[in-house]
């Protein structure tokens, strides 16, 4: 494209930053228009609408009756909420295993040798594979009488165990199940933050005489600060989002034991015809999620010097 | 660089590493290995309890035949293309047209339009859910494959239009002032000028969005109902509804419909690599 090799002549610079003063005008329009218009639509609109919804009642097909904060009020006193919340931290908690998890393998697998490329490659396969695919993977790892879990056990000398059926455990293979993929993720985000730690500080640390765990604690780790921001993000992203896990694992049983706030507002709506309840349990949901997307959100705007 | 290599004069620590890996590779993949094994069995083997053993009979071609023959599979694999790459497409155009203004165009509001679309992208789907559903009910665009594209082409543009900016911004500005000088319009800047330069960043953004959309599977349980339609991820749990117990087949059908997504994933690994870092350091490459 002739237009790309064009060297600008000195009044040809002194015109074009003129033109660029003014660049702003139906352009920007027609550019912005497209993605703001189905991004409105779609996205900040339905957000609205949801909030709208959860002061009414309504069974999907009637009218909706607005009961102010009835929904709200029904939701403190129901124990399943409540067991759907612990749930959600509970996930929380259990994916911090990931970021961990993900950085030893980082760590581990950084040696420069041959064929160690093809191997993160495959260490890093499970991220690719949808939750449905990981959900049955592990739905057959637990299964209480064919499971490689149950064999394991039995060969230990534990006898009959069926975690998915479990009140207490059932929770947990989900979150295991979730952790496979996520530990994965955690480990790309930290080999390629590893990866581009500039190399001097690191050297310049080995001669002042830094060694192993000295190194690592005073060096590596406050160095890779912003990669531990973003892992710690997507963790805690991924875990308010779980659904797929319950929908294809335990549908958030035995008796809603491993229920989430995401499946628990599905299950109202579709199930319990109670689309102003379930949109309550959204809002509960979006309000926990806020924390994270203020943070980023802050994060992003501030390392931005304004054009 | 950290950690430091193991010197190559120690033979006997690379083998020990070279084991190491290879040890704990194998318990990486025992999920998934254990699958592809029962994939391949009679259903004797699962009645009469040979779960982890040989399997007694090599059952390759008759499970994965039942698979694709006598299921539905064939049309949700379609199925999952015909939604994925419309949506892929119109995801990168449309944020590659977004990014561009907000990089590179000055007015009031750029930054704020910028947070809106990264907060919305992080909202959770069940705020979205009722709304959503209740607009393509009242489009007429319910149990269509153009419910998932709109939706999907919306939501991602979120995260796509951040992705295309902070890549569009490290063009230098005498590029585009030179065009501007020579009186090509903004549109035909974008398209001739910027669009060429970010060829990189187009390749990683669709290799994610790419994913993103085909191992879908929420949003193709709530906007979609008919076979006719439905995407791998949702026909899956129906045909395992159908199976029950024949694990042999439900794991087959598990590892198809694993394989579009593997095989793009090993296809374009470099891209989707560097996306994903580009992602976490926010300073992009290029």
């Amino acid at each position: 494209m002739t237009l790309a090799h064009a060297t600008p002549t000195a009044t040809g610079k002194r015109r074009a930053r003129r033109v660029a003063s003014r660049h702003a005008g139906w352009s920007t329009v027609v550019l912005l228009a497209p993605a703001s218009l189905l991004f409105a639509v779609f996205v900040v609109y339905p957000i609205a609408a949801s909030l709208r919804l959860s002061l009414h009642d309504w069974d999907g097909i009637g009218v909706p009756v607005f009961v102010g904060l009835a929904n709200y009020r029904e939701l403190l006193a129901d124990p399943v909420f409540w067991t759907a919340i612990a749930n959600n931290v509970r996930w929380l908690a259990g994916y911090l295993v990931a970021p961990v998890a993900g950085f030893a393998l980082a760590v581990f697998l950084s040696q420069p040798l041959p064929g160690m490329r093809g191997v993160r490659t495959l260490f890093f396969l499970p991220f690719v594979l949808s939750q449905v695919v990981v959900g049955l993977v592990f739905a057959w790892f637990f299964h209480a009488r064919y499971g490689l879990f149950h064999t394991l056990l039995a060969w230990a000398g534990v006898g009959h165990v069926s975690p998915m059926d479990s009140e207490t455990w059932s929770i947990y293979t989900m979150i295991v199940a979730g952790l496979w993929p996520q530990t994965a993720y955690c480990m790309i985000l930290y080999l390629t933050g590893l990866a581009s730690l500039p190399g001097g500080i690191v050297d310049s640390a080995r001669v002042d005489g830094a060694r192993g765990s000295q190194l690592l604690r005073h060096v590596v780790l406050p160095e890779l600060r912003p990669v531990h921001f973003i892992v710690a993000m997507v963790c805690a992203v991924a875990a308010l989002r779980s659904f797929d896990y319950v929908m294809i694992m335990t549908l958030g049983g035995p008796f809603n034991r491993s229920t989430v706030l995401a499946f628990y507002m599905v299950e109202q709506t579709f199930v319990g015809l109670r689309y102003g309840y379930g949109a309550a349990i959204a809002t509960v949901l979006l309000v926990m999620m806020s924390g994270i997307i203020f943070a980023l959100l802050w994060r992003l705007l501030r390392d931005e010097p304004v054009r | 660089m950290f950690p430091a290599p193991i010197p190559t004069r120690h033979r006997l620590r690379r083998a020990l590493y070279g084991v190491a890996v290879a040890l704990l590779l194998v318990v990486w993949m025992l999920p998934l290995a254990a699958i592809a094994l029962t994939s391949l069995r009679p259903l004797d083997d699962l009645v009469r309890g040979n779960f982890w053993g040989w399997p007694s009979e090599w059952r390759l071609v008759a499970n994965y035949g039942t698979v694709l023959g006598q299921s539905r599979i064939g049309q949700f694999i379609l199925n999952s293309f015909l939604i994925t790459i419309p949506a892929v497409a119109g995801t990168v155009l449309l944020s590659s047209m977004a990014g561009f203004a907000l990089a590179k165009h000055t007015f009031p509001g750029n930054r704020l339009l910028l947070a809106t679309f990264v907060a919305g992208n992080l909202v959770p789907f069940q705020v979205l859910m009722i709304p959503v559903r209740d607009l393509m009910i009242a489009l007429r665009l319910y149990d269509t494959r153009f419910a998932l594209i709109l939706f999907h082409m919306a939501f991602q543009t979120g995260f796509c239009t951040l992705f295309m900016r902070n890549f569009i911004r490290e063009l230098p500005d005498s590029v585009l002032d030179a065009a501007r000088v020579e009186g090509a319009s903004e549109l035909r800047i974008f398209w001739s000028v910027v669009l060429p330069l970010v060829r990189p960043a187009l390749a990683a953004v669709s290799v994610l969005i790419f994913t993103f959309v085909w191992n879908d599977y929420f949003w193709s349980l709530v906007l979609v109902q008919s076979d006719a339609i439905r995407p791998l991820t949702a026909g899956l749990q129906a045909l395992r509804g159908m199976w029950q117990t024949s694990w042999q087949l439900v794991s087959a059908a598990a590892i198809v419909a694993a394989m579009p997504p593997v095989a793009m994933f090993f296809l374009l690994q470099k891209h989707l690599v560097a996306s994903l870092a580009s992602s976490a350091t926010r300073r992009l490459p290029g």
